[in-house]
């Protein structure tokens, strides 16, 4: 569905990543193959380090942690945000929506509209696209779009598929209405034929956990995973990223009166430096307009990665200066999407970190 | 260039013997980790830039089929 808006701007950023680092050094001794063949690997998809929470840690309590960041250094009020848009596949519990945990905890007003939504890998462009929708309404001024995950507590330690690449990180985003401030246009696909590309198998209701889907085995590649834990079809989602994504984006920027030299910046989801690479090169961008580096700083904390991305490369130029950038993030649904806006002059934009709390 | 694409396979699988064989995939000998340091290794030795699109073990399934690749990819 494709949507434009106008006279609409970020105007801020917070990161919050978990203090605790694992090394891809390490997590290789964990996994059924060969050190020579895991390093190769990781040179090709730019393993190195990633943030995971403590156990315990819950995606709400980063966001928590970045907000009071935000409200005790005056960046923000809690008085001031009209709406709370939380994004996240691993919510605090089935109930209630994790949204009014935060609510509760942030002292936001009566009146602040409060929604979970379930998405990952494009979270970050279907949150922005719901507080954009919001602030076309009457009397809704800031929106906190927050973008927070931990699944790095359902992903298989002995899965190289996924462990090495996976990060934790809560990111709020806030939008407003800002006169002057240009068009925006956006567009999110879905292919529902392929949801279970990217999945957890148990924990709902369809498959409730039991001491049994907690047992792992081995699939044929060597990685050990039980049903509790993230899968991925990694093979299916590249192939999808590939065939999908360009001609969406190729429309996109169409739309957007604009040809692909003409963006300034592509802020992608980080899956991993490979993939990135390879969509950088069947859009014919060079690979300096795309980063490609947070799997190796941080991990891919799933809908989170795109502000990490902005934060990590450009905190300062994106507070000094406007371009025209594009978004776009790609996966778990099948969900596709992209956003192209003037993006710049932020009051803030920077990364904290979520201090270690054990021993 | 048959050679070097054995050579390079070899880099990435040194235990196994890759020259005659039908399908790497099928019989255990690559997999899709492999798969991305194959096409990283020939696209940095070949000086080519394989499309995404034809990222697909078919492509990849034995020496042939990787050398019929590596040609379609310097043509463009």
């Amino acid at each position: 569905m494709k949507f434009k808006f106008k006279d609409k701007a970020i105007t801020g950023m917070m990161v919050v990543v978990p203090e605790q680092e694992r090394l891809f050094v390490d997590d290789m001794k964990m996994f059924n193959a060969p050190e020579n063949r895991s390093r190769k690997l990781a040179m090709v998809m730019g393993y190195n380090a990633h943030r995971v929470v403590e156990d315990g840690v819950c995606a709400s309590d980063l966001a928590e942690y970045g907000f009071k960041n935000l409200f005790e250094t005056g960046k923000i009020k809690p008085e001031e945000i009209d709406a709370l848009v939380y994004v996240t596949l691993s919510p605090d519990h089935f109930m209630p929506p994790t949204s009014c945990i935060l609510h509760g905890k942030l002292g936001l007003r009566r009146d602040c509209f409060c929604t979970d939504i379930a998405q990952g890998c494009c979270g970050f462009i279907v949150g922005l696209l719901q507080a954009l929708q919001l602030l076309e309404q009457q009397g809704v001024n800031k929106v906190a779009v927050v973008n927070a995950d931990v699944l790095s507590r359902k992903v298989s330690p002995k899965d190289r598929n996924s462990y090495p690449l996976i990060g934790d990180a809560a990111t709020i985003t806030i939008v407003e209405n800002r006169p002057g401030a240009g068009d925006v246009v956006a567009d999110v696909r879905f292919d529902g034929t392929r949801s279970m590309a990217l999945k957890v198998p148990a924990g709902g209701f369809r498959q409730p956990s039991t001491p049994e889907t907690a047992i792992m085995s081995a699939d044929e590649e060597g990685n050990e995973r039980a049903p509790d834990n993230l899968v991925m079809d990694g093979t299916a989602v590249f192939n999808f990223v590939m065939a999908d994504v360009p001609p969406m984006l190729s429309d996109l920027v169409m739309d957007a009166g604009k040809d692909f030299a003409g963006i300034d910046k592509y802020y992608f989801h980080q899956p991993n430096r490979f993939m990135l690479q390879k969509l950088a090169e069947k859009l014919d961008v060079p690979y300096e307009k795309m980063p490609n580096n947070v799997v190796e700083h941080y991990g891919n904390s799933s809908g989170a990665t795109i502000p990490s991305a902005m934060a990590l490369n450009d905190f300062e130029s994106l507070c000094r200066e406007t371009k025209k950038v594009c978004f776009s993030g790609f996966g778990v649904g099948l969900t596709y999407g992209g956003i192209v806006m003037n993006c710049g002059n932020f009051d803030f934009c920077e990364t904290i970190n979520y201090p270690n709390k054990g021993e | 260039m048959q050679q070097q694409i054995v050579e390079i396979l070899k880099e990435i699988r040194p235990e196994f013997e890759f020259e005659g064989v039908e399908n790497f995939f099928d019989e255990g000998m690559l997999d899709s980790f492999d798969l991305m340091t194959l096409v990283s290794t020939l696209d940095e030795r070949f000086l080519i830039k394989i499309d995404g699109t034809d990222i697909l073990p078919e492509n990849f399934a034995n020496v042939e089929s990787i050398e019929a690749l590596v040609q379609r990819s310097k043509k463009r």
